[in-house]
Parts: structure tokens; C-alpha cells; sequence
């Protein structure tokens, strides 16, 4: 098939200048390498119970990296270090203890949301800018600089290579921390080690797509997959498939919703890549509903 | 400091001290620090979008964290308790998003949303946020013992006909109701802070159930009575002084929490909260 029978057939579905846009282009790439990676560590995350530390660490990095950047350190980095901080924090006060895990978590976002809360208002009255909360809360993919990849790319390699080395002991410790005592792992270490992996994953995607993006594309797809299938292997390329497959419709059809009512300003995309996720998490269920239905009768 | 718009300043922070000093201990009994963050977080897009459409916030804000409960609850059933909750909050800020982008004049909301104007509250804020307060203290002392029964041994209260699911549903909405009360006087982060901190560091201190909620609220209201003091000294905003507050009250309370455990080291240090909660109710 031509090319231009090619974009025949999408014209309908995709907006003139889809493909041929800079920012949409590096949004596709972008958006990719984050939901692979967001994908992969969040399987891990899923089985270990840790969404809230997920979703916190998001926040922090957010608020307070960005706080951070706006008084002139370097972005990436300013949330590297925001998160890396956050993330030791919770493991200090008692992330591994199923018992006290909600705790940590809750009191470290609780403190580092005080300090954000600091660090606004000081940035705010000393450079006089408005509405920052706004872009810190909704960072969007398309005002990601193409210059960035290389540096994402790398990021991503580094997170998802300590994955794969760490993998095996990682898994037998996430399902059953006992049997992982047990075989002589050091169960706090690896713990450790992911919660490091999850930070730099998370600074990544917080800063890239946004916090509210970066919790979805953590948990969504990684849930979807294990509700889909046991086999952890799969479960993390499905997780990583459905992260793609969500993040590049949702960028899609934010492109397009630039022709929908109220003209030209066009819908957000962490609304429609939320929203695919959400659906796929709900239509994930019906298989089980429907065997459990079929057992009851 | 003690007048003016500083009045209404104290009625309603003391009010929210002991809603979240009472709800608190019940969030950190339950270990549900994530619900009580993501129902206020995701609410506010419930008031953005009763601004998209014209209606009064404390609608929208109700509406969504009712909603937000719900569907926690619902969704909770099947599948993964934090699972549910992470995707319930980001769809609720997805909308979110898509309302403010929708809207053109709520920017500078948001940053009060979530920080809190508490030296802003007006005249008639009072005695709304005293009825919700009421009722949600009202609904707590209803709902005690079933309540505190399903929370620490949900087996045992499955046995004596306290279904875990209807007191979930209950303690979600009871949340909901606080935060419908509390976020538009003092932020989503400031409620977070008084409902995690103060109930954790008085379970560091007290056992009993009844003590450990006064001792809660006692914490709750010195965290929010100091924070405005110095609030308004230092201008400063109130949200960081909460949350610094709130974390060296846990703080504290750990240390005193070691220090027993050392003390008294040899026989059982970790005293499980549990089994000491539920023979209070069986007493």
C-alpha cells in the first residue's frame, strides 16, 4: 500500500499535520519510552501493594521539583534528587512493613507537600509568577523540548536494565517476602533497590507527562495485565503494550480534539490517556465476572 | 491575631482539627493514608468543574467526593485496594484537567484548593463547615463499634454480623463528607497532613482506643492553633507549618514508641494495637 492510500484511509481519523508536527513527534517517543518503563517497574509495584508510594512520589517530584526548577536548578535533575530524597525517606520510616507501608508513605507526602507548599509561595512572591500550581499539576507531553529524548532514553535503560538484572530475586520477593527470606535474599535490599528503581521512573514520567499521567501509566496497565494473566513475564510486556497502545490514542486524539468544541483550544491529553486506562482497567474485569457468573450458574 | 477575620480563622481550623483528629484515627487504623489522600486530591475537580458550569464549589466538591468514594468502594470489591483508589484519583484528576482546560478563570483557585486560604475564611463559612462537622462526628460515634470492630479484626466482625464491605462504604463516606467540609477553608494538603499525623503519633503514645482519639485530637488541634500562630507572624504559608508540624508529632511519636519498646525490651516490644483494640470493645 502507497503512502497516500495510506493517509486516505486515516484522514478520517487523524488531523491533517498529525505526522509532520515536531512536538507531536517527540511526544510519540516520549510518551513510549515512559510507558514502557512506567510499565515494567509498575508490575513490580502492583504485586507489592505500593500504588501509594507510586502516586505519592509522583506528587512530591511535582510539586517540589518543580518548585525546585523554577528557583533555577536543572528540571531533570532538580526531580531525580526530589524523588531519590522522597523515596529513602519512606523506605527510613517503614515502607517495607505491610503494617505501617500507608503510614510512611502518607507522612512523607504529608511533610514534602508542606515544603512545596514553602517553596511555591517563596517563588511566587520572589518572581512574582502566577498560576505555576497549574502547569506543576498538568505538565503536558507536547511542551516536552526534543532535545530531552536522549537524556529519557538513557533514564529508561538505566531503570529497566536494574529491573532485569534484579529481576528473578525481585519477583520471588514481591510475591512472597517469607520464601524470599527464606532462600537467603536480603528481602530489605531488593526492596530498596526497587523503590531507587520506581523513583527514577517516576521522576522521569512526573516530569515529562505530568503526575497525574505518571500514577495512570504506573498502575493502570500493570493492573490490567495481571488481572489478564499470571505469568509475570507476560504481565510486564502486556503492561508495557497497553501503556504504548494508551498513550499514543490519547495523544492522538488530543491532536484531533483541536477541531472539537470550544474550537482551538483543545482537550488535554493526560484526560484522554486517564481515561483509555480506566476503561481497560474495568474491561479487564469482565472475563472473571463472566466465569464467576458461569460458575455460580 | 485574636481579631477580625482571625476569629473565623480559629472556629474553623479548631473545627477541622477535631473532624480530622476523630476521622484520622479511624484512617490510621484502617491503613487508608492513600483514600484520605485521594478523595480531598481528587474532589477538586469536582470544584472545577462546578465552576465550569456555574454551580456553588461546596457542590462540585461534594458531588466528586462522593463520587470518588463510591467508587472506590464499588471498584475495591474485586479487584486491588490501592489499585482501585490510584486509578479512581487519577480519573477524577483527569476530568479534572480537562475542566480547567475547559474554563478560562480558575487558575488562581487552584493554588488555594490545594494550600489552603485559611486567614481568608469569610463570615458565613463558619457555620456550614460546623454543621458538616456535626454530622461527621455524629455519624463516627454512631458508627463506633462496628466501625472499630471491622477495622481491627474484620474477621471477627464478619462473624457477629458486621459486614467489612457496608463499614467500608460508610467510613469512605464519612471521609468524603469531612473533605467536602475542610478543602475549600483549608486545602487539600492541610486536611491530609491533620488526618495521618496526630492520629499516628497519639496510637505512638496511647493504646486505648477512646484515649488515643482525644489524645488525637488534642495533637490536631495544637498542630493547627500553632501553625496559624506562626502563620500569621512569619507569613509564611500555613500548609508548611501543618505538615512540618504534623511530621515532628510522629516523630516524636516513634521516638517515645522506641524508647518503651527498649525499656520494657525482653517481652513482647511491638505491642499489636489490634488484639489491645478489640478486647477494649469486648471489655
Amino acid at each position: 500500500m502507497s503512502i497516500a492510500a495510506l493517509g486516505a484511509l486515516l484522514a478520517p481519523v487523524v488531523e491533517p499535520g498529525f505526522f509532520s508536527s515536531e512536538a507531536v513527534r517527540v511526544a510519540i517517543v516520549v510518551g513510549a519510552l515512559v510507558a514502557v518503563t512506567a510499565g515494567t517497574v509498575g508490575v513490580f509495584t502492583v504485586m507489592r501493594g505500593q500504588s501509594f508510594a507510586g502516586e505519592a512520589l509522583g506528587d512530591i517530584d511535582t510539586t517540589g521539583g518543580s518548585a525546585a526548577f523554577l528557583v533555577g536548578i536543572g528540571p531533570l535533575w532538580g526531580f531525580l534528587a526530589v524523588s531519590v530524597a522522597a523515596a529513602a525517606a519512606m523506605e527510613l520510616i517503614g515502607i517495607q512493613r505491610p503494617r505501617g507501608r500507608d503510614l510512611a508513605t502518607g507522612i512523607v507526602l504529608g511533610t514534602a507537600l508542606g515544603l512545596a507548599a514553602l517553596l511555591l509561595y517563596l517563588v511566587t512572591t520572589l518572581h512574582n509568577t502566577t498560576g505555576a500550581a497549574q502547569t506543576i499539576l498538568f505538565g503536558s507531553v507536547f511542551t516536552v523540548p526534543g532535545s530531552t529524548i536522549p537524556l529519557v532514553a538513557l533514564l529508561s535503560v538505566v531503570v529497566l536494565g536494574s529491573i532485569a538484572t534484579l529481576y528473578r530475586p525481585l519477583l520471588l520477593s514481591s510475591l512472597s517476602a517469607e520464601m524470599a527470606a527464606a532462600r537467603g535474599l536480603h528481602v530489605r535490599a531488593l526492596g530498596a533497590a526497587y523503590l531507587l528503581a520506581l523513583a527514577v521512573a517516576i521522576a522521569l514520567a512526573a516530569i515529562t507527562i505530568g503526575s497525574i499521567l505518571s500514577t495512570a501509566l504506573l498502575v493502570g496497565p500493570a493492573a490490567t495485565a495481571l488481572r489478564l494473566t499470571r505469568r509475570p513475564g507476560t504481565a510486564i510486556a502486556l503492561a508495557g503494550g497497553l501503556g504504548v497502545t494508551a498513550m499514543w490514542l490519547g495523544i492522538l486524539l488530543a491532536y484531533d480534539s483541536f477541531a472539537w468544541p470550544p474550537l482551538g483550544t483543545g482537550w488535554p491529553v493526560s484526560f484522554f490517556v486517564v481515561t483509555l486506562i480506566f476503561l481497560g482497567y474495568l474491561l479487564s474485569g469482565v472475563p472473571e465476572l463472566l466465569r464467576r457468573r458461569a460458575g455460580a450458574a | 491575631m485574636f481579631s477580625g477575620f482571625m476569629v473565623n480563622a480559629w472556629e474553623v481550623a479548631s473545627i477541622v482539627a477535631v473532624v480530622a483528629g476523630i476521622v484520622g484515627f479511624f484512617v490510621v487504623l484502617r491503613g487508608s493514608a492513600f483514600v484520605a489522600h485521594a478523595i480531598p486530591n481528587g474532589s477538586f475537580a469536582g470544584a472545577a468543574g462546578a465552576s465550569l458550569i456555574g454551580v456553588s464549589t461546596l457542590v462540585g466538591l461534594g458531588a466528586f467526593s462522593l463520587l470518588g468514594a463510591l467508587g472506590i468502594g464499588l471498584l475495591g470489591r474485586r479487584g486491588r485496594h490501592d489499585v482501585v483508589t490510584a486509578l479512581a484519583l487519577v480519573m477524577m484528576l483527569g476530568l479534572g484537567a480537562l475542566f480547567v482546560s475547559l474554563s478560562v478563570e480558575y487558575e488562581p483557585e487552584i493554588e488555594s484548593l490545594l494550600f489552603g486560604e485559611v486567614l481568608g475564611i469569610s463570615n458565613n463559612a463558619v457555620a456550614p463547615t460546623a454543621a458538616l462537622a456535626l454530622v461527621c462526628v455524629a455519624a463516627i460515634a454512631a458508627l463506633y463499634r462496628p466501625l472499630m470492630l471491622s477495622s481491627v479484626l474484620a474477621e471477627v466482625g464478619e462473624a457477629r454480623g458486621v459486614r467489612a464491605f457496608t463499614m467500608e462504604l460508610c467510613f469512605l463516606v464519612v471521609v468524603a463528607l469531612a473533605t467536602t467540609m475542610t478543602v475549600p477553608v483549608v486545602g487539600t494538603l492541610l486536611i491530609f497532613s491533620l488526618m495521618i499525623g496526630p492520629p499516628a503519633a497519639a496510637r505512638s503514645f496511647v493504646d486505648r482506643p477512646l484515649a488515643a482519639i482525644g489524645l488525637s485530637v488534642a495533637i490536631a488541634l495544637i498542630t493547627v492553633w500553632s501553625a496559624i500562630a506562626a502563620s500569621y507572624t512569619t507569613n509564611y504559608p500555613i500548609g508548611f507549618y501543618v505538615g512540618t508540624i504534623s511530621a515532628v508529632a510522629y516523630a516524636l511519636g516513634r521516638a517515645w514508641a522506641a524508647w518503651r519498646a527498649r525499656r520494657c525490651s525482653g517481652g513482647d516490644a511491638r505491642r499489636d494495637y489490634g488484639v489491645s483494640g478489640a478486647s477494649n470493645i469486648a471489655a
